[in-house]
């Protein structure tokens, strides 16, 4: 009975209903422990924090939204390029992904300091670390897609006596785009967390950059106000991909409902 | 009759690391000119493989393969195809998949689009040019995978099982669809089947294959009279060459004919 009432309400606002309620049981948490502010503030504190400085968090949000955007989208394109390259010959996949694999075992964190070092403090290093994080998941992702396409879909394209350009824009591209989309949602994320690592290292805007000075005077308010403006912008971006993916692929089967289940 | 395939000792080793596998042996095959041929053989018989050795998609170990006195290197000009799965693109519209080919080759859109209405309103796909191939049933697919292999109006048409994956009714109807064009234009069929009553239907001759290694057996001419229908199917001659067929496949202890 409940459950039907739930999904009888429209989708969207479901999902507000959600946050609100998980608000509402932090105010409901911190109202019955009380603990001291500088471990958990109120949820009414932060969004306090946030409404009494629109502009200052404003600046620092859309620097570091800015960052990620850039990462995001040169880890695409970089991440499409070496795809391709990957499935292009014998040789550059075995170099090319022996190497990319062995670099991502290297925990990232580890060579932000690196970039910085390089680039110097401005937003060159984070773009850097950003599109780092996030491109492996789309070659991995992508090279997937590549190598899915059915044997009899190849024979027919030979059949075609197509070039291989040509069986690369009609056939594997578009065969791969589902996972090309998946490898992009994860690549949000990354680049987020990108982004925050180089400010992290060194900065003088941004959120990460906030948290930093925050952690210095006890401001957990402040740091709270910071996360939870990152869980927006990560969720803004990761369905923002996902409205993208709507649009180009109506065939996918992830998509086909879509239409009636909103 | 002109020849238009001659395929000569074609055999087929396949190696790999646990030895080899003899995928054909000495094959010696003709197809003549505007003939519909089938091959009906065992799953594993090789006969998916000397179709892709005919169409140029696997290299011979030995033999020759000839398509109008033009040996076999690559995929020839002039070929249509249709595989068991109907290979559409999900991301295209029934007429763009038809149109596939032309985007292959980077031709004009336009000059193929009247043929490929043309081509689809034969097959009763009238109005469904603008649907997605997930909109459409099994059959309709398939019919749609044949249009687009006879867009280019190819001499030559391979057909691999191409309704191995549908029900018995639609199968029936893509069957007489299919004699049907093949009537009008008399291109020349290789067909790929294993269903023996099918192969009897369609076919000028049939040729029978067992497996390991794949070796034709023998071939059996059908003197049916055309057009064919599913009512000659009771009939005591296609009877009798169902029978032969069945014959040499319980010889080959393919099929027992006691429980």
């Amino acid at each position: 009975m409940i459950v039907e009432l739930w999904f009888a309400i429209p989708k969207n606002v479901r999902v507000v209903l959600i946050f609100v309620l998980a608000i509402v049981l932090w105010q409901v948490a911190y109202v019955v422990l009380s603990p001291p502010e500088f471990l958990v503030p109120s949820p009414l504190k932060v969004v306090q924090r946030i409404v009494s400085m629109p502009e200052f968090f404003l600046i620092h949000t859309w620097r570091t939204f800015y960052e990620t955007l850039v990462g995001f989208t040169l880890a695409v394109v970089i991440g499409v390029v070496l795809s391709i390259l990957v499935i292009s010959s014998r040789f550059l996949e075995e170099t090319i992904y022996v190497i990319l694999v062995a670099f991502n075992g290297i925990p990232k964190v580890a060579i932000a300091p690196l970039f910085v070092v390089w680039m110097g403090t401005g937003l060159a290093p984070k773009f850097a670390i950003a599109a780092t994080i996030a491109v492996f998941v789309i070659v991995i992702d992508l090279v997937l897609g590549f190598r899915s396409v059915e044997r009899d879909m190849m024979d027919l394209a030979r059949s075609l006596r197509g070039s291989r350009f040509k069986t690369l824009i009609l056939i594997r591209f578009p065969h791969a785009l589902p996972n090309l989309f998946a490898g992009m949602k994860a690549a949000t994320t990354l680049a987020l967390i990108g982004s925050i690592v180089g400010e992290f290292v060194a900065a003088d805007r941004g959120l990460g950059y906030i948290i930093m000075v925050a952690q210095g005077s006890f401001d957990t308010v402040q740091i709270f106000a910071a996360i939870v403006l990152l869980g927006i912008m990560g969720m803004v971006l990761f369905f923002f991909v996902e409205w993208v993916e709507r649009l180009v692929l109506p065939w996918h089967v992830s998509m086909r409902d879509v239409g009636h289940a909103v | 009759m002109s020849v238009y395939v001659a395929a000569r000792d074609v055999s087929k080793i396949y190696t790999s690391r646990r030895g080899n596998i003899e995928a054909l042996r000495s094959i010696n095959l003709t197809i003549g000119n505007g003939e519909f041929l089938s091959i009906v053989g065992p799953s594993g018989c090789g006969k998916s493989t000397l179709l892709k050795c005919v169409a140029g998609l696997e290299e011979i170990s030995a033999g020759s393969i000839r398509i109008q006195d033009r040996e076999v290197h690559g995929p020839p000009e002039n070929l249509g195809i249709v595989f068991q799965r109907d290979v559409l693109l999900d991301w295209r519209t029934v007429i763009d998949n038809v149109l596939l080919p032309v985007e292959f080759r980077s031709g004009d859109r336009k000059e193929k689009l009247s043929r490929a209405v043309e081509l689809l309103r034969l097959f009763h796909l009238h109005g469904f040019e603008q649907r997605y191939p997930w909109e459409l049933s099994g059959g309709m697919r398939q019919r749609v995978a044949i249009c687009r292999a006879l867009l280019d109006d190819p001499a030559l048409l391979l057909m691999d099982e191409p309704f191995g994956a549908l029900d018995a009714l639609t199968r029936d109807e893509l069957n007489i669809e299919l004699q049907t064009i093949w009537d009008k234009t008399k291109k020349t069929v290789l067909f790929i089947t294993h269903s023996i009553s099918e192969a009897v239907l369609l076919s000028d001759r049939v040729a029978v294959m067992k497996k390991m290694p794949g070796e034709i057996v023998e071939i059996i001419d059908i003197d049916l009279p055309r057009p064919r229908t599913f009512a000659m199917r009771e009939t005591m001659e296609f009877g009798a060459l169902m029978r032969r067929i069945r014959v040499i496949f319980e010889s080959l202890g393919i099929l027992r004919s006691q429980p």
